[in-house]
C-alpha cells in the first residue's frame, strides 16, 4: 500500500479522519459486545434520564438510547457500505466496459445514465419506493442503482483518459481480450481517483439512507438506525430547556444520531480530501 | 444559420427530449406493479366485475401510450386525476402546496444568493487569510452536515432556546408576507446553509481564477483599489460561472426542500410526496416527482443556456 508510507507526512486532518472513521469501525464490528442492552427491547421506562443504567437515557418505548446508537453503527454503516460497493461494482463495470468498448454500447449506455442523472435521486427513489414498498432489500438496490450512475461517469472518464495511452494501444495490437485489458491496464491506473470517489458516493449514500430513514420510508422499526432514531427523538426537542442538566438532554436526543451522521461524513472527507491531494501530486 | 442559434435550439431539444423520456419513465413506473390501479385501490377481495367496473371508469382499458398522452395533455392544464387516498382531484391538492413550496425554496434564494456572492467575493479578496480559512472550513462542515442535523439545531437556538421563530412552519392561505416570512425563516435559513457553502466556494474559485490574469495585474499597477478591481474589472468575466451555480444550486433547493419540510412540518409538496409514498398513493405521487423533475430539469437547462449565452466565443463569431 502506496499510502501507508504517506501517512507519516500525512496533515493533522487526515489523521484525524483516520482515527474517527476506525473509532466508528470497531464499534459497528463490535456492536454485540459494546451495547449494554438490546436494540429492540424494551429496558426501562420511557424516556428515562442520563444516568446508569442508561447513561443516554431512553426513548419513547424504553429502548435504551446508548445500545441504540451502538447498534445503529452497525445498521446504517453497514447497509451504507453495502450498498456503496454494490453501486461501485455496478458503476466501474459498466464504466470501464463502456469506455473500452465505446461505439454503440459506450453511446447507449451514457444516454441512459443522462436521463436517470437529469432527475434528483431522491425524487426518483421515492418514486420507486412507492412501487416496491420499503424494504431494505429494496432501499439497498434502489440506491445502488441511481448512484451507480455518478460512478459510471467518473470511471468513464477516467478510463477514457487511459485509453488514449500508447501501452495500451500496445495491448491492444497484442491481442490482449478485453478484461484482460480492463483489470491488467485500466483499473490499476484508475484506482486513486476511484478510491477517492468511493469515500465521497459512501458520504452521499450514508446520508441518502439516513434521509430516507428518517422520512420514514428507509430501515424500518425496531431496526436501530441512526435517520430513523432523529425522526423518533424529534418531537422531544420543543421541551428542551438549557436551565437544567436533565431538561437540557431532552434537546440533545435528536442531534446525538444526526451528529453521529455528521461527525462521519466529516471525518470521511478530510480523508478524502488528504487522498485528492496526494494522488494530484500537488506539493506544499 | 448562426453558431449560437444553433447551439441554443440543440440545447433547447435536448431539454425537451429530457423532459418528455422522464414524464414517461415517472408515468410508466406503475406499469411495472403487479396489477394495476384498480387491484391496488379495491385490495384482495375484489370481484372481477367491480374491477372491470373501475378500470372502465378511470380508462384503464385503453393501451399505455394514450393513456400516457391523456395523462401529460391533464398535467399540462393542471388537473393530475383523483388521488387514490381521498378520492380530490390531485390538481386542487396540489396547486397550494406547490405555491408554498416555491416560496420556501425562493425565501432560500433571496437570502443565499447575496450572501454567498458577498463572502465569496470577501474571501477571494482576502485569499489565504485567517477570514478566508475560516469561511472555507465553515462551509465544508456545512456541506457534509445531514439537513435535519442544521435544522435541529437551529430550532433548539432560535426556537426554543430564543423563542425567536417558530419551531413549525405552519402557513395558511391568507397570511400577510411579513407572518409568512416570519413563520417560513428557520426552514429558510438552513436550506441558505445548505446551499451557501457551495455557491460561496464556486465565486471564490471563479473571481481567484481570474485575478491572475494580466489585465488584472494591469488594473492594480494603475493604482486601483481592491474593491474596485474585483468589482469592475474580475467581476463581468466571472459572472458566467457564477450565475451557473446558482442556477444549479437553485435546482438543488427543489430537492433539499423534501426533507427540510419534513423537520419543519410545512405544508408543501414535499410533504406531500413523503406522505403519499408512505400511503402508496400513487396518482399524487406520479404528479409530485413530476413537477418536482420538470422544475429541475428546466433549472439546468437555464443554467445550461445562460453558460451559452455569455460565451463570447459563441456571441461573436468570426
Amino acid at each position: 500500500m502506496p499510502w501507508l508510507t504517506h501517512l507519516r507526512s500525512a496533515p493533522i486532518s487526515a489523521r484525524l479522519g483516520l482515527a474517527i472513521i476506525l473509532a466508528y469501525a470497531l464499534v459497528a464490528v463490535f456492536a454485540p459486545w459494546l451495547a449494554p442492552f438490546s436494540e429492540a427491547d424494551a429496558v426501562g421506562a420511557q424516556y428515562a434520564p442520563w444516568a446508569a443504567p442508561h447513561y443516554l437515557g431512553t426513548d419513547a418505548l424504553g429502548r435504551d438510547v446508548m445500545s441504540r446508537m451502538i447498534w445503529g453503527a452497525r445498521n446504517t454503516v453497514g447497509i451504507a457500505l453495502v450498498t456503496t460497493a454494490l453501486a461501485f461494482l455496478l458503476g466501474t463495470t459498466a464504466g470501464l466496459m463502456a469506455a473500452t468498448l465505446g461505439g454503440l454500447a459506450d453511446t447507449l449506455s451514457s444516454r441512459l445514465v443522462d436521463v436517470l442523472m437529469a432527475v434528483p435521486s431522491l425524487i426518483f427513489a421515492l418514486l420507486i419506493l412507492t412501487l416496491t414498498g420499503t424494504s431494505v432489500i429494496a432501499l439497498i438496490l434502489v440506491i445502488a442503482v441511481l448512484d451507480s450512475t455518478r460512478v459510471f461517469r467518473l470511471s468513464r472518464a477516467v478510463a477514457q483518459g487511459i485509453l488514449t495511452m500508447d501501452y495500451i494501444e500496445v495491448a491492444r495490437m497484442r491481442g490482449e481480450g478485453l478484461f484482460w485489458l480492463i483489470r491488467r491496464e485500466v483499473l490499476p491506473n484508475a484506482t486513486a481517483p476511484l478510491i477517492a470517489e468511493f469515500g465521497l458516493r459512501f458520504c452521499f449514500v450514508l446520508l441518502f439512507i439516513s434521509a430516507l430513514s428518517f422520512l420514514g420510508l428507509g430501515l424500518q422499526p425496531p431496526t436501530a438506525d441512526w435517520g430513523s432514531m432523529v425522526r423518533e427523538s424529534a418531537k422531544l426537542i420543543a421541551f428542551a430547556n438549557f436551565s437544567t442538566w436533565q431538561t437540557a438532554t431532552f434537546g440533545l436526543a435528536p442531534l446525538l444520531p444526526a451528529g453521529a451522521i455528521a461527525v462521519l461524513t466529516v471525518a470521511v472527507n478530510l480523508v478524502v480530501d488528504w487522498l485528492l491531494h496526494l494522488s494530484s501530486g500537488l506539493k506544499d | 444559420m448562426a453558431p449560437i442559434l444553433k447551439v441554443l435550439l440543440r440545447r433547447l431539444a435536448l431539454g425537451a427530449l429530457t423532459l418528455l423520456i422522464v414524464s414517461a419513465m415517472i408515468f410508466l413506473a406503475v406499469e411495472l406493479l403487479p396489477g394495476d390501479i384498480a387491484t391496488e385501490t379495491l385490495g384482495q377481495s375484489a370481484t372481477p366485475e367491480s374491477l372491470a367496473a373501475l378500470r372502465e371508469k378511470l380508462g384503464l382499458n385503453q393501451p399505455a401510450a394514450l393513456r400516457y398522452l391523456a395523462w401529460v395533455a391533464g398535467a399540462l392544464q393542471g388537473d393530475f386525476g383523483m388521488s387514490l387516498a381521498n378520492q380530490r382531484p390531485i390538481g386542487e391538492l396540489i396547486a397550494v402546496r406547490a405555491f408554498n413550496t416555491f416560496f420556501l425554496a425562493g425565501h432560500a434564494a433571496v437570502i443565499a444568493v447575496p450572501l454567498s456572492l458577498f463572502l465569496g467575493l470577501l474571501a477571494a479578496l482576502y485569499r489565504d487569510s485567517i477570514l478566508d480559512k475560516l469561511i472555507s472550513t465553515t462551509t465544508l462542515a456545512t456541506i457534509s452536515f445531514p439537513e435535519y442535523f442544521v435544522a435541529y439545531i437551529l430550532i433548539l437556538l432560535f426556537a426554543v432556546q430564543l423563542g425567536w421563530f417558530p419551531s413549525l412552519a405552519s402557513v395558511e392561505p391568507g397570511m400577510t408576507l411579513a407572518a409568512r416570512l416570519h413563520a417560513t425563516f428557520l426552514p429558510a435559513l438552513t436550506m441558505t446553509l445548505i446551499v451557501t457553502a457551495h455557491m460561496m466556494r464556486m465565486t471564490r474559485a471563479a473571481i481567484v481564477n481570474l485575478l491572475a490574469l494580466p489585465y488584472i495585474e494591469m488594473a492594480r499597477l494603475k493604482g486601483m483599489r481592491r474593491w474596485r478591481v474585483i468589482a469592475v474589472h474580475a467581476l463581468p468575466n466571472a459572472l458566467a460561472p457564477i450565475v451557473n451555480v446558482i442556477a444549479l444550486n437553485l435546482a438543488y433547493l427543489i430537492v433539499g426542500v423534501v426533507l427540510v419540510e419534513v423537520v419543519f412540518v410545512y405544508p408543501g409538496l414535499g410533504q406531500l410526496l413523503v406522505d403519499s409514498v408512505a400511503k402508496r398513493d400513487f396518482p399524487v405521487v406520479q404528479a409530485a416527482c413530476l413537477i418536482f423533475a420538470a422544475t429541475y430539469i428546466l433549472l439546468n437547462l437555464a443554467a445550461d443556456l445562460i453558460a451559452i449565452l455569455s460565451n463570447p466565443r459563441l456571441l461573436h463569431p468570426r
